[in-house]
């Protein structure tokens, strides 16, 4: 284990920031920390890196317990959110820096420097101050000062936050490649579930200082373990019904859910691909209008609104809408293929639902 | 034909160049005018007589005006006040600007209004103060009295007074640059492994070396023209405890004009020099920020 945490609280004054929270990141590792803002996740990066103390509980990095081993001992390195480069320091000064305190040589620091200039793309740039870069150069800058003394940890604050969308997106391709590189234990904070989910090999998801869940991309994905995880991660629909003779009602939607009770109020809530769609519209349940199509690329997602008012939100693949013929404004049948009922917020999961319903039609068929 | 065009052309771009918020011409060139008249007649015509009347009688006699003992004196002591009170305002103004922008803790509020108190106090008064404290008949004057140390009307109330009259230059220019560069450099350098002192040598002072020039350039302007509180703690001896200001007040009672504002123009050019780098300051940190918006290519 690289990093473990053990039941560590963190108390602000009267608010607690970070609240029991437990878990471990192997040798190696790339996780990512998601969550809200306020969630908690900088807090639990902060007292990792030994900036906050935590209030209670214990941290350990490769098994040795950290929690009185001052900052400046812990050998780390973390890469603020607004990168907090030296200012008054040239590019070449900001990542000899560390290698400076660590009394390394100087040959090995010209040798250790000109590598990590050299892999972060920053040949050239040595001169140069911080505010002669653009940002994703700072960034770069910001991760090679972190890394150039060898940290046996790499954390990182938000670490695309502050850049905009396409070289953030070069960046994430960066941190990935770093990793693979380095092999270093990577954590990084993100409120984007998208960044977490396209970067990480694990996810940690807080919410309100609680671990909410721990687990790859597609586990939290498929399986949330609860509600808030459910609605945090992708996009769903969410919708208040009430149960009547075993079967949960939301206007003309029906869901079948025999093991409850009359009357009681749930929360059913499904992914926009259960939601499957038809030009033919005797072939679902369902009738509907596309009211809005939003193209996200290769996927779109559209905006289906029922006789009744009920939107409903669905995806499919650019391909399927041309193939269908859809166009915004045109009638369609639709049903959905699986839900979750989402109870109350913490309480964990029940499994998927797949009720009996009629299969699509193979794309093509007829022709 | 040429000519004409070129003027229907000029007015067609002062019609575009006109926005709906500008006054009329009128009003803002009355404006310009009065604000050009006053700064020429208030400020401008009197710094230029001081250094007419001090060459007014040639060059051998504003030399040697300078060059009598009791003005030679005066400039000693000035230098003298300024050499210890600069240092401690810049040592004074570090502390304060560090614990007001970096930490929090009761009464910080208080302490940054305090700050500014000798701002808002009349010079005479500060003196006044000091002599209630340390004069024969204040609160150390006997203690003092009985060690046979002076304090008022000697040199180290002189320095005293101007301490506290110059108090909040160094703090002042400080504290709004270290607010705004936050802890995160600081907090950078102990993630790679810095101790306090070299965090504060090589990340600290650098951030904030032009706030502290800047500062120091003022607070030396200040405590080498301080006359009011000055006055009150000096006995005013010639070749003494006379300060610049306190020389040139009393060769002019004297009606030596002259010598009078050949000490004066001493002072008026530390001012414009002052003037000089205060404003080269501002125009390089200017151009530093402008600099820092522009994003520059990424290399391809």
């Amino acid at each position: 284990m690289s990093i473990e945490l053990k039941n560590v609280s963190k108390v602000f004054g009267q608010v607690a920031a970070v609240r029991n929270v437990s878990f471990s990141v192997k040798d190696g590792e790339l996780v990512a920390l998601l969550g809200p803002s306020g969630g908690g996740k900088t807090t639990v990066l902060r007292m990792i890196a030994g900036l906050e103390v935590p209030t209670s509980g214990d941290i350990l990095i490769r098994g040795q317990r950290v929690n009185d081993i001052r900052v400046q001992n812990r050998n780390i390195g973390f890469v603020f959110q607004n990168y907090a480069l030296f200012k008054t320091m040239n590019v070449f000064k900001n990542i000899a820096f560390g290698l400076k305190v660590k009394k390394w040589k100087k040959p090995d620091i010209e040798e250790r420097v000109q590598s990590l200039l050299e892999l972060l793309d920053l040949k050239g740039m040595e001169k140069r101050f911080p505010h002669q870069l653009s940002g994703g150069q700072r960034q770069r800058v910001a991760i090679a000062r972190a890394l150039a003394p060898k940290p046996s940890v790499l954390l990182l604050d938000e670490p695309f936050g502050a850049v905009d969308a396409k070289i953030r997106q070069e960046l994430r391709e960066w941190l990935v490649h770093l990793h693979d590189d380095f092999n270093v234990t990577t954590l990084f904070v993100t409120h984007d579930q998208e960044e977490a989910m396209e970067v990480s090999n694990r996810i940690v998801i807080f919410s309100k200082g609680n671990l909410e869940q721990i687990g790859s991309p597609r586990e939290v994905y498929e399986q949330p373990s609860n509600e808030f995880v459910a609605r945090f991660i992708g996009v769903m629909n969410v919708l208040e019904a009430m149960v009547e003779g075993g079967i949960a009602r939301v206007n003309e939607l029906e869901f079948p859910t025999p093991d409850l009770k009359n009357g009681e109020k749930i929360k059913i809530g499904f992914r926009p691909y259960a939601v499957q769609i038809s030009t033919d519209l005797a072939l679902y349940r369902y009738r509907g209008v596309l009211r809005h199509t939003f193209f996200l690329g290769i996927l779109l997602r559209l905006e289906l609104e029922l006789p009744s008012g009920q939107i409903l939100r669905s995806r499919i693949t650019k391909e399927e809408y041309a193939i269908l013929g859809l166009k915004d404004g045109m009638e369609i049948s639709c049903q959905i293929k699986q839900f979750r009922i989402l109870s109350t917020e913490n309480a964990t999961l029940t499994a998927e639902i797949t009720p009996n319903l009629p299969a699509p039609l193979p794309l093509g068929e007829g022709i | 034909m040429a000519g004409n065009l070129k003027s229907i052309q000029r007015k067609g771009s002062e019609i575009a160049e006109k926005r709906g918020t500008e006054e009329s011409p009128v009003v803002k060139w009355t404006l310009i005018s009065l604000a050009v008249l006053f700064a020429v007649l208030f400020l401008l015509l009197p710094l230029l007589n001081v250094f007419y009347q001090a060459f007014h009688s040639g060059l051998q006699v504003y030399l040697d005006s300078l060059r009598d003992a009791d003005s030679k004196s005066a400039i000693i002591l000035t230098l003298k006040v300024a050499a210890v009170t600069v240092p401690l305002n810049v040592i004074f103004g570090l502390a304060a600007a560090w614990a007001i922008a970096k930490f929090d803790f009761r009464g910080k509020s208080l302490l940054n209004t305090l700050i500014d108190l000798p701002f808002s106090i009349s010079p005479v008064v500060a003196g006044a103060m000091y002599i209630l404290v340390y004069g024969v008949h204040g609160y150390f004057g006997p203690f003092l009295m009985k060690h046979d140390i002076r304090v008022i009307f000697s040199t180290p109330g002189i320095i005293l007074v101007t301490v506290f009259t110059t108090f909040p230059f160094v703090a002042r220019e400080l504290i709004p640059i270290m607010q705004s560069t936050g802890t995160e450099q600081e907090q950078a350098a102990l993630t790679l492994g810095a101790g306090g002192f070299r965090t504060f040598w090589q990340v600290t002072l650098p951030s904030v070396k032009w706030g502290i020039i800047y500062g120091v350039i003022l607070c030396n302007a200040r405590a080498m023209g301080e006359f009011g509180a000055v006055s009150v703690v000096s006995a005013n001896v010639a070749g003494e405890t006379q300060t610049i200001p306190l020389r040139i007040d009393s060769l002019y009672l004297e009606s030596k004009t002259a010598a009078a504002f050949a000490l004066a123009s001493i002072l008026a050019v530390l001012a414009l020099i002052s003037m000089a780098i205060k404003t080269y300051f501002e125009w390089k940190t200017e151009r530093e920020e402008a600099l820092a918006q522009m994003v520059v290519e990424e290399p391809s």
